[in-house]
Order: C-alpha cells, then sequence, then structure tokens
C-alpha cells in the first residue's frame, strides 16, 4: 500500500509540473507577436533600430512574468513537494500504527 | 607619453589581483567544501557553514550564495579602483576610456528613462547591474550563481520596493494612500495587490530566468550523456566511456543561457528599477508643493 501511495504522490507531481508549464503558450506567442512588431518596424525605419530593440526586449522581459511564475510552481512541484508530500504520508502513517 | 613609475605598476597588479582573486578563493573554497557528487544534479544553495547565534536569534546559516555575492562584490570593488588607477585629463589611457564609456552610458541612459531629477540614481543603477550580471557570469567558471537563489534577488527586490515608496510618499502620507484610490476608490484592493506584486514578479523574473537556463542546461547534458551511453555504450574500454556528444553542444546552449540572458536580465532589472521609481513618482505634485513652500516663505 505504501509503495503504491507514494508512487500516486510522484506521478501526480510530475503530472501537475507539466500541467503547470501550459502556461508557458501564452508567453511564447505574446513574445512572438512582439517580436513580429518589432521586426515590422525594423523594417519601416531601420535607424530606429536600437531603441525598438531595447523596447521589444523589455516588453518581452514584462510578458515573460506569467510563464516564470508556472516555471517556479513546477520546480517546487518537482523538487520539493514530493519529498514534503511523502514525510506527510510516512508520519500519518506512523502515528495511526501506534 | 609619461614612462609609468614602478610603485605605479605595483599597485596595478595588487587591484588586478584584487578583482581576480576572490574568484579564485571561491573556486578553492568550492572544491573544499563542496562533497563530491556522482554524476549531475540540480540542487539549491548548499549551506558552507552555521554561525550559532545566542538564544533569542536563529542560527545563521552562511550559504553558497551569500559567500558567493561577497566575493563578487570585492571582485567589482577592486575592478572600479583599478579602471580609475592613475586618471588624467591630459594623457587618459584605455582604461579610462573603458571606464568614461560605462560611467557615460549609465548616466544617460538614468537621465533618459527616470529625468533629470534622478541623475543622482546613476551609481546606484550601475551598482545593480554590475552586481547582476557579475553574479549570473559566475556560471562560466562552475561557480553556484547568486542570482540563481531567490533570496539574493528577492533582498534586491525588497529594496527597489522601499526606494519606489519612498519616492510614492515625496508628498506626504496622505499623497501616498490616496492615490490607491486611483482611479476610483472601489479598485483599491487591486491596486494594494499590485503594489505587493512589484518587488515579487522582480525576484522571480530574474530568479526564475537564471535558475530555468541552469535547469535546462543540465537536462540536456544529462540526455546527450544518455544518447552517447546509447550509441557508444557496447564499444569496449576508452570507446565505451568517450563523451562525444557532451563536447561542444552544452557550450552553444550556455552562451544563450549564461552570458546572453545573464546580461539581459541584469539589464532588464535595472531598466525596471528605473522605470518603477521614476513612474511611481508624482514630479508634478511635488513641484508644485514645493512652489507653494516657497511661496509661503516669502
Amino acid at each position: 500500500m505504501m509503495e503504491l501511495a507514494i508512487g500516486i504522490i510522484l506521478g501526480c507531481c510530475a503530472l501537475g509540473a507539466g500541467m503547470a508549464m501550459i502556461a508557458g503558450i501564452g508567453p511564447g506567442i505574446g513574445e512572438g507577436n512582439a517580436v513580429a512588431s518589432a521586426c515590422e518596424a525594423i523594417g519601416r525605419q531601420p535607424e530606429c533600430k536600437g531603441s525598438v530593440t531595447t523596447t521589444m526586449l523589455m516588453g518581452c522581459a514584462v510578458a515573460e512574468t506569467t510563464g516564470l511564475y508556472a516555471l517556479v510552481i513546477a520546480i517546487l512541484l518537482i523538487f520539493l513537494a514530493p519529498g514534503r508530500l511523502v514525510n506527510i504520508l510516512v508520519d500519518t502513517m506512523l502515528s495511526l500504527k501506534q | 607619453m609619461k614612462e609609468k613609475s614602478l610603485s605605479f605598476r605595483i599597485a596595478d597588479v595588487l587591484l588586478l589581483a584584487g578583482f581576480l582573486l576572490p574568484f579564485v578563493f571561491g573556486i578553492m573554497l568550492y572544491i573544499l567544501l563542496e562533497p563530491a557528487s556522482e554524476g549531475i544534479e540540480i540542487a539549491g544553495a548548499k549551506i558552507y557553514f552555521t554561525l550559532h547565534m545566542p538564544m533569542p536569534m536563529q542560527d545563521l546559516p552562511i550559504t553558497e550564495s551569500q559567500v558567493n555575492s561577497w566575493l563578487v562584490i570585492v571582485a567589482l570593488l577592486f575592478l572600479c579602483l583599478f579602471l580609475t588607477h592613475g586618471l588624467s585629463a591630459k594623457h587618459p589611457t584605455r582604461r579610462q576610456h573603458a571606464a568614461e564609456w560605462i560611467v557615460e552610458k549609465t548616466e544617460n541612459l538614468v537621465s533618459g528613462n527616470m529625468g533629470d531629477y534622478f541623475s543622482g540614481f546613476a551609481p546606484f543603477v550601475a551598482a545593480i547591474m554590475g552586481l547582476s550580471a557579475f553574479s549570473s557570469l559566475l556560471t562560466l567558471i562552475g561557480l553556484y550563481p547568486p542570482t540563481s537563489d531567490l533570496n539574493v534577488v528577492a533582498g534586491w527586490a525588497v529594496l527597489v520596493f522601499i526606494l519606489i515608496t519612498y519616492y510614492k510618499m515625496k508628498c506626504g502620507p496622505v499623497h501616498y494612500l490616496k492615490s490607491f484610490g486611483d482611479p476610483v476608490p472601489f479598485l483599491a484592493p487591486l491596486n494594494i495587490i499590485s503594489e505587493f506584486a512589484t518587488p515579487v514578479s522582480m525576484a522571480f523574473r530574474h530568479y526564475g530566468n537564471v535558475l530555468s537556463g541552469s535547469v535546462i542546461s543540465v537536462l540536456v547534458a544529462v540526455g546527450l550523456q544518455g544518447v552517447t551511453h546509447m550509441i557508444l555504450g557496447k564499444l569496449p574500454g576508452f570507446l565505451g566511456q568517450f563523451p562525444f556528444l557532451q563536447i561542444g553542444i552544452p557550450a552553444i546552449l550556455s552562451i544563450y543561457f549564461d552570458i546572453f540572458s545573464g546580461c539581459l536580465q541584469a539589464f532588464i532589472f535595472a531598466m525596471l528599477t528605473m522605470l518603477y521609481i521614476s513612474t511611481g513618482f508624482p514630479e508634478d505634485d511635488y513641484k508644485e508643493k514645493l512652489r507653494k513652500k516657497k511661496s509661503k516663505q516669502n
């Protein structure tokens, strides 16, 4: 039983991490749009290449934030959550036996 | 061109040594204190040693990220001293040109983005940028980058948050509290949340970018190891162990994640610092207040 429970915990943590990273779609589309518009702007006015590039990088960094939130959650789910949950499980099992 | 004296050269060498020695020291600490690990692993900052504090306080763990950021601070201090050593108006040397270029660029950046009122912010912004860039670049010599530890970046973000709040409060606390009821008082809770989301998002952005770079690099390295083992594993002796896919391919990723992304994140952190501080500052109201004060005195 214990092995099954630990297996379920590990599997669900991995699944949750993978599902959290679905949030990567949004920043991907957003940054793609930003870069496309920046390329158009540079094509129209090559002389403001410098400022357009800087602004684009800033915008990309801000657009990336939501994706990074998801990344942080995925990292927590992969590296921290399994250990914690397994500890809780073992503790409850021990207290039940007593 | 005047020949440099011996003492000048000795001071030069000492300053350069002061710039390079912290990195050597960091590598030595890493070799001495880090337990040798089998294979490749993803781990947080290791605790080098723990300071036992007297009773009411907690024990103070000194981690890898703290030590490495101190080393970066020392190295940057000596780099600045080296660049500004022997300044002269008549015979500028190459390093003086470099130092002047850095100062000029940051001053242009700050006055262009923040306006003239904040022109004194150039040293602060340059310090944040240099600290962040050098911290991220520590991966190039195999040390743990302090910026991939959330605590370090969160500390910087809290510092920036305090600055933002200080400049928002320039017109008095009442004006500051009123600014939350903008545009309609009904939205005040959302404004308060977005106020606190600023430092959180700044910290997560920097930390997440650096950390994701190292995680992806490690995953790619492990994957390449597996593929190499699959292809060459059957061969006997040295050929079976030969890491032929691991040579060179991770370096391409490293150029993007370590060099480009590290410097870009430093720039973005400094840029956001400038923008948040200057947009939060109610410049017109502050000028109005100053004018009223003056007219009262007259």
